[in-house]
């Protein structure tokens, strides 16, 4: 199953491809446009509709691709009528977590959904690997329902971060190994941790 | 010539005060100003930077966090909008061919905003207040972790910079509606239609039924239809921004007073759109369609020649007025409970809009470039050119984390501050500001000799691989993880770290001798000068000769 991992390595490869196309575009049209053996060329109307069509095109065809693409939008979109097999609640408050447990095991392949409720200010609730890349996260704003539902599909164990600001007190709000995920056929080989929980 | 007496008296005899009309020299105080505020804002991002790398001992996190927040308000506020509002303030009325509505309401325009962001600075300098420049609800009133009256300071710096900012907006747009002495009476109508753009419309509708243009001659140029139309998002935004600081003002003073009010009667999530709303009318509109205005007139000015697909252009702008009002929702993709539909419309669709309107101010840009080459590689034409450059790495960046697959995994990481906002900002916009500036220095200094063209040249350099750098640095800390608003301790991505402080340096190093250019081409005497009151007692924008 595509991760974030995937997405993200993808993502780089785009982005840089592009960063260099546009940077040399640039830097030709700069040289171009001092040659003094440069003649005045009048661009026809219509290179500039095809040229509107493509933005339009890749506009919405970056939003169609990822839909298709990453598992996680799908999931989100249809989260109120999937079924959950487990269900994480955790609150914070005063930058403080408080889980169910202090580990927390979850299953392979199954959907689970965290229910995060904060009782003062806005957080973040964010996964991340044992190397600090993201799995996922959420804001997590007082009075609002924050659920992420969401499917592992490697083993590993994962760290526990606030995502979002929420003051210099809230600066550390970090817990290590908080989840582990068991009964895949593939292990996430950035969040593997030596011994067990 | 020694150097201490060119740094006294400038290059070549300096600026002569003494021939600035009141014009000339409320434009220059703005613009010096917001370039100082400029150094402040890039020092602070250096301690930042720093502390990126390996935290610091002289910052503690509050002292950290306090940084944070202040930073973009010097560098947006302070210093972009001054020298926005500056060059408009010369801008409009040079286009329009007719003085500037009011000189006395242009200077209360810039102290009142360089002093709101003085007195911003200084709630989080004196006093640590530190809830970020997205105030997220309840965040501004926690008075458990902030002081109160350090929150009263900063929300009245920043009261003060919005009620400065409604100044330039009512000078602006009188300036386009009113008829000076002497002239016949300008009709209201064509004038109104011309600065929303919406003549470029019909004028597209026209040739489409067969028929002649609804005006030949519009009433008001494009450069200025783009400055009324970011006008008219500033003053939303300003209305938007406005609001909020009365409610964390009443807050404030309630704990104050000894009478703490329940922050739970002010919903979060409603809040945040409110906020969002008016705040993303600073990133995705107005910078946006001043930037593209900006680009037009240099465009104009660099190349003599009209611009290219005018219609299309002013058609563009009302369009991108309209995007503008719809695209708040991509900072809310992270928020579950946002409405899917708002995120899907508002945060990916209309969003992805963005691209289509700049896209097209980029394109229409370059042609009219195109069209007159050979040109001259001079400072306002590579400044342009490195300010489009900026925008076409950052608005695609910003595309990509506006959807809702991508920003899971890229909401408020690094990417967000590198790729797409820094790079946007210090690449985009503020290159497109150094190639107004340029542009506009014989004109406003009465054809003062800059100093030194090599300085000029490091300047342009230093500044755009910095910045670039410094983005694509902090990007690639994005895709392994790294935060924004968060602090590392444990040295996790500090190679990164070092690399974007490098580039950081580097964009240091080029204000420092930008600076130091003017001031030598100039003098301190003629940078003194500026300040005093004009002994042209004319209305004029620049000396008869």
């Amino acid at each position: 199953m595509t991760d974030s991992v995937d997405v993200l390595n993808m993502l780089k490869i785009v982005y840089t491809l592009y960063t260099l196309a546009v940077i040399s575009l640039i830097c030709w049209f700069g040289l171009e446009v001092v040659n003094p053996k440069g003649k005045p060329r009048i661009v026809k109307a219509s290179t500039f509709y095809v040229y509107v069509g493509a933005l339009i095109t890749v506009g919405v065809a970056i939003h169609i691709v990822t839909f298709n693409k990453i598992p996680w939008v799908e999931i989100d979109f249809k989260r109120d009528s999937l079924k959950a097999a487990q269900v994480v609640n955790i609150t914070i408050e005063d930058h403080k977590f408080m889980l169910p447990s202090p580990k927390i095991e979850l299953k392979c392949n199954e959907y689970v959904m965290f229910d995060v409720a904060s009782k003062d200010l806005t957080y973040g609730f964010g996964i991340f690997r044992q190397n600090n890349s993201m799995v996922t996260q959420m804001q997590v704003v007082p009075g609002s329902k924050n659920d992420l539902m969401w499917k592992f599909g490697k083993n590993g164990v994962y760290h526990l971060r606030s995502t979002e600001y929420s003051g210099p007190k809230g600066a550390h709000m970090y817990i290590k190994d908080v989840f582990e995920v068991t009964g895949c056929t593939e292990d996430d080989k950035y969040s593997q941790k030596r011994g067990s929980l | 010539m020694s150097f201490l007496h060119t740094l006294i008296h400038g290059n070549e005899g300096g600026l002569k005060t003494d021939g600035l009309t009141p014009t000339q020299k409320v434009t220059l105080r703005a613009v010096i100003i917001g370039v100082l505020y400029y150094g402040l804002s890039a020092l602070e991002g250096m301690m930042m930077r720093a502390h990126a790398i390996t935290p610091l001992p002289m910052l503690n996190d509050t002292h950290y966090f306090s940084v944070m927040t202040v930073h973009p308000i010097v560098g947006i506020f302070g210093s972009t909008y001054l020298i926005v509002f500056g060059a408009f303030t010369f801008l409009v009325p040079y286009l329009m061919k007719k003085p500037l509505y009011s000189i006395k309401l242009a200077n209360a325009t810039w102290m009142l905003i360089a002093l709101g962001a003085l007195l911003a600075w200084l709630g989080g300098f004196l006093f640590h207040y530190a809830p970020l420049y997205t105030l997220y609800w309840p965040l501004p009133v926690d008075f458990k972790q902030f002081d109160a009256l350090g929150g009263f300071v900063f929300i009245s710096g920043i009261a003060l910079i919005m009620i400065g900012t409604l100044g330039f907006i009512y000078n602006i747009f009188a300036t386009v509606f009113y008829t000076e002495e002497g002239h016949e009476k300008r009709p209201f109508k064509p004038l109104l239609l011309s600065a929303l753009g919406i003549d470029g419309v019909l004028n597209i509708w026209y040739k489409m039924t067969g028929r002649e243009p609804y005006s030949k001659e519009p009433a008001v140029s494009l450069p200025v239809v783009a400055i009324f139309r970011g006008t008219i998002d500033t003053f939303l935004d300003a209305l938007v921004i406005l609001t909020c600081g009365i409610l964390i003002l009443v807050y404030i003073v309630g704990d104050l007073s000894g009478a703490p009010m329940d922050y739970t009667a002010v919903n979060a999530l409603l809040y945040k759109n409110f906020f969002w709303w008016g705040l993303d009318l600073i990133a995705d509109g107005l910078v946006l369609i001043y930037i593209a205005g900006s680009w037009y007139l240099l465009a104009m000015l660099i190349t003599g020649k009209k611009l290219f697909m005018q219609n299309i252009a002013r058609a563009a702008l009302l369009l991108e007025l309209i995007v503008s009002w719809a695209v708040w929702s991509h900072h809310l993709l992270a928020d579950q409970g946002q409405y899917n539909m708002m995120k899907l419309v508002s945060g990916e669709m209309v969003t992805a809009f963005e691209l289509v309107t700049q896209g097209i101010a980029i394109f229409i840009t370059l042609v009219t470039l195109w069209s007159a080459r050979p040109l001259k590689m001079t400072n306002e034409l590579k400044f342009l050119l490195g300010g489009i450059l900026g925008f076409m790495l950052a608005v695609p960046a910003g595309i990509i984390q506006a959807d809702m697959g991508l920003n899971r995994i890229l909401h408020n990481t690094q990417w967000v501050a590198g790729p797409h906002f820094h790079v946007a900002i210090l690449v985009g916009l503020t290159m497109t500001l150094y190639s107004a500036i340029y542009i506009l220095w014989p004109t406003l200094t009465n054809n003062v000799k800059l100093y030194s063209q090599k300085m000029a040249t490091y300047h342009f350099w230093a500044h755009l691989v910095g910045g670039i750098g410094m983005g694509a640095f902090m990007g690639m800390a994005a895709m392994d993880g790294m935060l924004r608003r968060t602090l590392y301790l444990e040295g996790e991505y500090q190679t990164y770290m070092i690399l974007a402080g490098v580039c950081g340096l580097l964009l240091l190093s080029a204000w420092v001798v930008f600076l130091l250019n003017v001031v030598l081409s100039i003098g301190v005497k003629g940078l003194i000068g500026i300040f005093t009151k004009s002994k042209l007692q004319t209305k004029d924008l620049v000396p008869q000769t």
